[in-house]
């Protein structure tokens, strides 16, 4: 039996889900930054979202555990840090995905700067009715990624992906 | 434990154990925050500091040399063995006799002012000539810098609410600033992480900092508490009293457990 290739496991590893955000797949996400075989063995380099995550090792447990059912043999996860994982990498069909799950997707790019001036961004379009009349409840929400907004048009509470 | 300490380890291990204690801290609120958003912003705020410590310290222990790991770090050293800032170290829920604590303008004054002091060495360490390092830097000031803008707007809400919030803001400021001189206290460490391109000296974020927070402090109508003589001493090991009985709760698990694992 030859061995699946490298173009196989990029599609292997569009099909495993982030386990806190399971609208999302980890390509759609952009923390797979590489795949490379070496000889039969496979290297998936894995970059993470959030210094703290809790989910970062069980997604290297479920990137292992869906590379072996696809017929993968040797497959070594590891951790790349640099460049730091931004929310630009996630991809533009991850942000339809996020919209339809009731995840606003990050607005605009990741801040490059720092100002003490504190201004909010005021362009997080509600992902249910698209309003763009909403408010910040919360600048933490359920998972490091996320704050939790309020429509003030359709009045449903929903999350948003801060960009960083 | 035996640790085999040289300038570049303790100068790691300043930051590491700053974002461990801290981290520890601010986990004591779980489940007593004054509202729901708080007790969530603040975990998870711990758990950024709690990662940035696990990476920091899984890199001090492999430069140490001996084989140790982030959890025998973390868990095995004693008092003297650590090196954070004596600040992260106050009580932050329970106040005690001689220290602050209790109040939640403590919490959220503590975490603007270490948040901003991070931000600053964080940006400057992305330039390490320690990899590592630098890698772990490039996505440590990105949390920061959203840590620092909430605790920033906790600040102002509180300084410029009513007049018992800012009365209490006044007090917390009174409390902490002292121990900020320690911030900026360079010593033969930071010398020698200048020397190696490992990091600035802390006396090089002062000017920053002082801006910064001068700026957020402006807004919240608060003034900065003028500059006393005393130094903590927390970097050099030498601790408050309170960081034996935070370590004795923290480490209890694995001294009796030597190993534990679930």
């Amino acid at each position: 039996m030859t061995q699946p290739g490298v173009a196989q496991a990029w599609a292997v590893l569009d099909t495993v889900l982030d386990p806190e955000v399971p609208a999302l797949s980890l390509r759609d996400l952009g923390i797979v930054r590489d795949v490379v075989a070496h000889g039969d063995a496979l290297e998936v380099v894995l970059t993470p979202t959030y210094s703290g995550c809790p989910a970062t090792e069980v997604i290297t447990q479920n990137v292992r555990d869906a590379l072996a059912a696809a017929g993968f043999g040797e497959v070594t996860v590891t951790q790349r840090r640099a460049p730091a994982w931004t929310t630009d990498w996630i991809s533009d069909a991850g942000r339809e995905k996020l919209r339809a799950y009731g995840i606003a997707p990050p607005s605009g790019g990741a801040a490059v700067t720092t100002s003490t001036v504190r201004f909010r961004p005021r362009d997080v379009a509600c992902p249910r009715c698209g309003s763009a009349e909403t408010e910040r409840l919360s600048a933490f929400g359920s998972t490091a990624c996320k704050a939790l907004y309020r429509c003030l048009a359709c009045r449903e509470p929903f999350e948003y992906f801060k960009p960083i | 434990m035996e640790l085999r300490l040289t300038p570049q380890l303790q100068y790691l291990l300043r930051i590491a154990d700053t974002c461990l204690i801290h981290a520890q801290r601010l986990a004591e609120w779980c489940g007593h925050g004054p509202v729901l958003e708080e007790d969530i912003a603040l975990t998870n705020m711990a758990l950024d500091l709690l990662g940035q410590a696990r990476a920091l310290l899984t890199h001090a222990a492999a430069l140490e040399g001996q084989g140790l790991d982030e959890d025998q770090m973390a868990f095995l050293r004693d008092e003297r063995q650590f090196f954070n800032l004596t600040l992260a170290e106050q009580p932050m829920r329970r106040s005690s006799a001689h220290s602050p604590g209790g109040d939640f303008a403590d919490t959220v004054l503590r975490n603007f002012l270490l948040a901003c002091w991070l931000r600053l060495l964080w940006q400057r360490l992305a330039g390490s000539s320690d990899g590592e390092l630098a890698a772990i830097a490039g996505k440590a000031v990105k949390e920061a810098r959203y840590h620092e803008q909430h605790a920033g707007d906790w600040v102002i809400r509180l300084g410029d609410g009513t007049e018992e919030s800012a009365a209490r803001m006044r007090a917390a400021l009174a409390r902490a600033w002292p121990y900020t001189a320690e911030m900026f206290a360079s010593d033969a460490v930071d010398d020698s992480a200048v020397a190696s391109g490992l990091g600035p000296a802390r006396q090089a974020l002062q000017a920053d900092w002082q801006r910064d927070v001068g700026a957020v402090l402006q807004e919240a109508g608060l003034a900065a508490p003028a500059s006393t003589p005393f130094v903590s001493t927390g970097t050099r090991g030498l601790h408050s009293e309170h960081l034996g009985f935070m370590l004795a709760e923290m480490q209890m698990l694995q001294r009796s457990f030597p190993g534990g694992r679930w």
